[in-house]
């Protein structure tokens, strides 16, 4: 049951990998934890649309995870086939080792993109019903939803039904009502979305706290740096592919560090040492960090007598090796969605 | 990777639907469609009134009993024959005739009767020059001048020359019981069909609520979609159940009130109590069936007009299943009737006919099982496509996606083109 996914699936397979087998989807080097979640070649098609194209994850236990991309990359559809309310075409999939993840609806909670609750219901019995959901007894539940209501500030709208709530208190209560039943992984869907920079302050706060006490977090997106904030792993898809699956530090990776330099000389013997990408912008000359090490590049400006006035090493943001990875039409359409959210 | 410790976590598919029937029937209970659903009943009278025609026809059709026969033979298969011919002549002036039982003959005709031994609605005895029709006071007034017509005819006198027609009157006849509890069968059918119109348009727009609610994902996310369909469709039953509890209340202190002592319908085949009992069953049989169809159909739909374009034929084709339930009724045991106790939307409603006109029981188990049976496969069949069409994609669609990739990209080539230039 526990054996890795990887090795239960036969060489004959057709499943789609990821671009050029370069998935990182296997935990971080070193890491021991358990997966939480572990998806190989999930497959999804709609009416002969392929949706999701070969997706592999691994997400251990504990982590804060996200997916990123754009609209209509397969995000979703990715999500719903990790909690079974959609199964894959092809594929297969094992949240906490269970290949059936309604198996352990107790240990899961899922906000989903398109948020809803009951107009009528009172805030509490909101999320009571969805600790009822996830098998705690009702009563139970809707105390707690006021436990929650009261440590987030919204003692006040308990009993108020949700069609008297703003819009971001109504979220608030479907997060809460996701998170009652103590689950041991929580998936959200474009959680952000909707939020105003204050709440998504809070939101942050309230993942990093859900991960401090060893729940796994998994949550969608397609606004970068909340991603890069937060988690320790991300899969970037693009068109219902993951081209790149692991960890945000070696996505980063991917992209050699960029040397910023500033030189009182602009030509003489060191412009040689000088790597064929550097580029002029101002008095400042860009360039990648050449593989031989930035000591090497050093001694040579100084014997060139280049008279170093600055040289900075920056290191590539998650939004470079997005658009590194994915490429530059999945970037320019992130950017819009981000564009029409800030508008609406 | 390590060894989970995580054992099965999940409620049981009869626990998640009690969640939801919880919640979908207090919410209901306690809203204004509750309200609109009370009301129903006044629906009867207009539906009745339409109906009626089908209605009044199959009674007069499952009433026009044959009339027996015992003479002599000779005189008897005179009788018989010439009715048939007249018949051709005048229709159903003259009654059908056939000759009495061999196992009856030479049997008190009045005891046949009353003791209810055959279905006729009157007996002719003595002989062609004087024959005596037995039957009840209605039937003896009826029948006196077609058969005096029909002996004077088979001897050769008509019409100058009619028999004087002696009578036996009874208190009832076979032909009377079965008569009313046709009507009984009906008026079942009829209930039947109404509750189970008014519940499936019920659920379907609550199912529908939910969609516009946005609240499915959630519940598809937590619990199979066997135990949603079952949860809703359980709910409504026990809205109905306090809804014929009201309808019931109110009802008989309406009726009682008025002064009325007694029911004036016949006592079904299998008698009272187990005819509530069965129509009962058969009611909620019916309205699963009905519902797990019309959650099929919510499932299929994406918004409300979608679900009212597809509810519209079923709801035709609902129609027609009464009136057929309705018609087969008028022939017990012919393979019409049959057929309207096997197809599944009409069994409940032909059993329960059944249950009015025939004592038998197994046959209902046997109907109660397969309705059962049809039950369990529209709701699997049902949250099957629900998870396959309806939790395809994202809000926004992977058309608008790819619509605006294709346009980022064109933007892209046209800057490039630019700078070429």
């Amino acid at each position: 049951m526990d054996m890795p996914l990887s090795d239960t699936l036969d060489k004959d397979n057709s499943v789609t990998v990821s671009n050029e087998g370069d998935s990182n989807s296997e935990a971080p080097a070193g890491d021991s934890r358990p997966l939480a979640i572990e998806a190989r070649g999930l497959v999804k098609r709609f009416e002969g649309t392929t949706a999701v194209d070969g997706v592999d994850i691994s997400v251990p236990e504990g982590a804060i995870y996200g997916i990123l991309g754009p609209n209509g990359a397969g995000k979703t559809t990715t999500l719903r086939m990790l909690l079974g309310i959609i199964d894959p075409d092809e594929g297969l999939r094992r949240v906490f080792g269970h290949d059936e993840p309604h198996e352990i609806a107790k240990l899961i909670g899922y906000l989903p993109e398109e948020r809803g609750l009951y107009p009528s219901m009172k805030a509490y019995e909101a999320i009571g019903f969805m600790g009822a959901l996830r098998g705690m007894p009702l009563e139970e539940g809707k105390a707690r939803g006021r436990e929650l209501l009261e440590n987030h500030g919204l003692a006040h709208a308990a009993d108020r039904q949700i069609r008297q709530l703003s819009k971001g208190m109504a979220q608030t209560v479907q997060l809460l009502g996701t998170l009652v039943h103590r689950p041991k992984l929580v998936v959200l869907d474009e959680p952000f979305s909707g939020l105003d920079a204050i709440n998504q302050g809070k939101l942050e706060r309230m993942i990093r706290e859900l991960a401090e006490n060893g729940t796994t977090v998994i949550f969608s997106t397609h606004v970068i740096h909340h991603a890069e904030r937060l988690c320790e792993g991300v899969a970037i898809i693009a068109g219902g592919k993951v081209p790149y699956a692991g960890s945000v530090e070696a996505a980063r990776d991917r992209i050699p560090a960029q040397v910023r330099l500033e030189t009182r000389e602009r030509d003489g013997r060191w412009r040689s040492a000088l790597p064929e990408d550097a580029r002029r912008e101002g008095d400042f000359w860009y360039f990648s960090l050449p593989e031989s090490g930035i000591e090497t590049l050093l001694r040579a400006l100084i014997e060139g007598e280049a008279g170093i006035l600055s040289l900075s090493i920056e290191r590539a943001g998650l939004h470079d090796a997005f658009v590194h990875i994915a490429g530059e039409a999945a970037a320019r359409a992130l950017e819009a969605d981000n564009a029409a959210e800030a508008a609406r | 990777m390590s060894q989970h410790t995580h054992e099965t976590a999940r409620l049981t598919t009869l626990q998640a639907a009690y969640v939801i029937a919880r919640r979908d029937f207090l919410a209901i209970l306690f809203s204004r469609a509750f309200l609109f659903f009370l009301l129903g009943p006044l629906f009867p009278i207009i539906v009745g009134g339409l109906a009626g025609g089908i209605g009044s026809s199959v009674q007069k059709q499952t009433a026009s009993v044959e009339v027996a026969v015992s003479m002599s033979e000779t005189d008897s298969a005179a009788m018989v024959e010439t009715a048939a011919a007249l018949r051709k002549d005048v229709g159903n002036f003259v009654p059908s005739m056939v000759v009495l039982d061999a196992d009856l003959a030479g049997e008190d005709p009045m005891a046949i009767l009353q003791e209810q031994r055959a279905p006729f609605a009157a007996i002719i005895s003595g002989s062609r020059q004087e024959p005596v029709i037995t039957a009840t006071g209605n039937q003896i007034d009826r029948w006196r001048g077609p058969v005096a017509l029909v002996a004077a005819t088979s001897l050769g006198s008509s019409p100058s020359n009619f028999p004087e027609i002696a009578s036996v009157e009874v208190a009832t006849s076979g032909a009377d019981v079965k008569r009313d509890r046709v009507r009984t069968a009906q008026a079942g059918q009829m209930l039947l069909f109404l509750l189970t119109m008014i519940l499936g348009g019920m659920v379907l727009s609550n199912l529908v609520e939910e969609k516009g609610n946005k609240i499915i994902e959630v519940l598809a996310a937590a619990i199979p979609m066997d135990a949603v369909f079952l949860g809703k469709l359980f709910a409504m039953l026990g809205v109905s159940f306090v809804g014929i509890a009201v309808w019931g209340s109110v009802g008989s202190l309406i009726y009682f009130g008025a002064g009325y002592e007694s029911a004036t319908f016949a006592a079904p085949a299998v008698g009272w109590p187990m005819f509530f009992t069965l129509g009962v069953i058969y009611f909620a049989m019916g309205y699963l069936i009905l519902g797990s169809l019309f959650l099929s159909i919510g499932s299929m739909a994406a918004t409300v007009r979608e679900v009212q374009t597809l509810s519209m034929p079923v709801t035709m084709l609902q129609l027609l299943v009464f009136f057929f339930a309705s018609y087969a009724m008028a022939a017990p045991g012919s393979t019409m009737e049959i057929a309207a106790t096997i197809f599944p939307f009409s069994s409940p409603f032909a059993m329960l006919a059944r249950a009015a006109q025939v004592d038998s029981l197994w046959q209902h188990a046997l109907a109660i099982g397969w309705q059962i049976l049809c039950v369990a496969v529209f709701v699997k069949a049902g949250a099957s496509l629900f998870r396959r069409r309806v939790m395809k994609s994202g809000p926004r669609g992977a058309k608008s996606a790819k619509r605006r990739s294709f346009l980022s990209m064109r933007r892209k080539d046209k800057s490039q083109i630019a700078t070429h230039y």
